[in-house]
């Protein structure tokens, strides 16, 4: 595709730190490359702020190529904007056309404060792995290698596929119920899928569950926004079988 | 949420079947639909369906209210452009609103019908039959009791609802049937009125509220039904387009067949 220009509007959420009050700013970009991705047009426009001696925008970035999470942006009403299966740096301007306005705002989630401008807190993500998404290991001097543990290929590839979360919290920003079902059913699957996650599979799911609430997510209410605009195109099935578990260990569980 | 949502689809299942008798009119339909009404209301087994079904309707409703709520809070700041129309649906987003209309349906409802069944003040006109003796043109007025014996309604009292009792000898002689066939087809029928229940002047407007609420079941089913199964974690490759389908189905079809029917007694009653 031939690469050009474009001029664009930006209406960008600013707030100076957690406790002010935020806005929305209107700014105008030109000459964004179509090639360049929506982060580095976010870079094009800090350098013009910074040549106006103003206060550049905050966001969140690391590896600019889709593994780390921790670009995040709700981009013209969607999660990582408008493509499918790509996060917000792995979104190019060519989505976007000429002339158009361009809505940024930072997560929206209680469990989400924003810090500033479009950088939001997720570390509840963190609290909630802490609570399960874990497994014992040997550690006595003779660990088994895992690859010496036989797996089903069926089971392998959907662990796999529910590991790919790379906990953006791009579900948690689209579901109308700011739920953390998608990422929590992610985590929980990855590891109950396999024979070395047996051993915590009951306390896990429950911890995780129990954190989720506490860290004051919303609740599920199955309408499939999450796995839409999820980078990672986790699957709806992690959901139901974190919902399995969920009965399982509450109809097994002592407490 | 899942478990009260499945069972009251049950409910549903029962109910229209029950309802759908009402196509049937002449003097049979009006004795099958009343007798359904009398075995519905004297059969243990229904009773105890019945009362689980309210408890169910209110679990339902306090469960989803709760959720909402809660789902409210999980975001207090919302968003200056949103467009949740890109990846999900809107009756999946309208839950707690459908449901909140179902729930005004479901009391304006009751209050039409089994209360005034139930409870009004007024008694229940009992099932009557008017007959002529063979070669006269008089004719004559005669309940229905429940043991299928026929008895004259002048000089005969009601007590309780549906007892017939003689008046000097104050003893009970049987007892009728409510007459929940007219009852229904006064209150949607076309300016009609029915065996000592008065035209409903509001017949359409009734009609119209009663298609709207059901569209509104509609929507809710439309959603709710597979997502109950999500919900439990029944999913899988085999059987999740198979419930989907049935859901969608059953959405279309079940408050259709319920809308019908006072579509149908407007125009032909
Ligand atoms: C005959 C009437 C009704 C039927 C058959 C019905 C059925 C259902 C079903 C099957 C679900 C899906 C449950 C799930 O996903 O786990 C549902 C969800 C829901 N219902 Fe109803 N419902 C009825 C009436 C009501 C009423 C009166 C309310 C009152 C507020 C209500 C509020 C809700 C809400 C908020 C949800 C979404 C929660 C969720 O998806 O988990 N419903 N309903
Ligand atoms: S499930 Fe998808 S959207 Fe949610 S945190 Fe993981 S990668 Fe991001
Ligand atoms: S910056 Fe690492 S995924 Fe976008």
């Amino acid at each position: 595709m031939a690469s050009k220009n474009i001029n664009i509007n930006l209406k960008i959420w600013r707030q100076k730190n957690a406790n002010a009050k935020g806005n929305m700013e209107t700014y105008k970009l030109d000459n964004v490359s179509t090639d360049s991705s929506f982060l580095e047009m976010l870079d094009q426009l800090n350098e013009q702020l910074i040549n106006e001696r103003k206060e550049p925008i905050a966001f969140d970035h690391d590896c600019r190529e889709g593994i780390c999470g921790m670009c995040s942006l709700y981009i013209n009403g969607e999660a990582h904007g408008p493509d499918r299966a790509v996060t917000t740096c792995q979104l190019h301007m060519r989505k976007f056309k000429d002339g158009e306005t361009i809505y940024v705002e930072p997560w929206r989630a209680k469990a989400f404060p924003v810090i500033k401008d479009l950088v939001v807190d997720r570390s509840a993500f963190d609290r909630i792995q802490q609570a399960g998404g874990f497994v014992s290991v040997n550690t006595s001097g003779r660990t088994m290698d895992a690859n010496a543990i036989p797996i089903p290929k069926h089971d392998a590839d959907k662990a796999f596929e529910a590991a790919a979360c790379i906990g953006c919290g791009a579900c948690v920003a689209s579901c109308v119920n700011a739920s953390a079902m998608l990422f929590v059913s992610a985590k929980v699957s990855q590891l109950a899928l396999l024979p070395q996650g047996k051993v915590e599979a009951r306390d896990r799911v429950l911890n995780m569950v129990r954190t989720m609430d506490e860290e004051g997510f919303g609740n599920c209410t199955n309408t499939g926004a999450c796995a839409v605009e999820c980078p990672k195109e986790i699957s709806l099935d992690n959901i139901a079988r974190m919902n399995r578990e969920f009965l399982k260990a509450a109809i097994t569980s002592e407490a | 949420m899942a478990l009260t949502g499945l069972f009251l689809c049950t409910f549903l299942i029962g109910h229209l079947l029950g309802n759908l008798q009402l196509f049937a009119g002449g003097e049979e339909g009006k004795r099958a639909f009343n007798e359904y009404g009398y075995f519905m209301s004297h059969n243990i087994f229904i009773k105890v369906l019945s009362y689980t079904t309210y408890i169910s309707i209110l679990f339902h409703a306090i469960d989803g209210f709760l959720l909402a709520f809660q789902n409210k809070k999980a975001r207090p700041v919302n968003y200056a452009y949103s467009k949740p129309s890109a990846n999900s649906g809107l009756a999946s987003r309208s839950m707690a609103l459908l449901g909140s209309i179902i729930l005004i349906f479901i009391c304006t409802h009751m209050a039409n019908f089994w209360w005034k069944a139930k409870y009004s003040s007024t008694p229940m006109p009992l099932h009557r039959v008017e007959v002529s003796a063979p070669g006269s043109e008089q004719k004559q007025s005669l309940y229905l009791t429940t043991t299928g014996s026929f008895l004259p309604t002048e000089g005969l009292v009601i007590k309780h609802g549906t007892q017939i009792y003689a008046p000097e000898v104050n003893l009970k002689v049987g007892e009728g049937y409510k007459d929940l066939h007219s009852l229904t087809v006064a209150f949607f029928g076309h300016d009609k009125s029915e065996e000592g229940f008065p035209a409903n002047e509001f017949a359409l407007l009734a009609v119209v509220l009663y298609s709207l609420a059901m569209l509104t079941l509609s929507f809710h089913l439309w959603h709710g039904f597979s997502s109950a199964f999500q919900s439990l974690g029944v999913r899988h490759p085999k059987y999740t387009p198979f419930i989907q389908m049935v859901g969608k189905g059953f959405a279309v079809l079940v408050p259709l067949g319920f809308a019908s029917i006072p579509i149908f007694l407007y125009f032909t009653r």
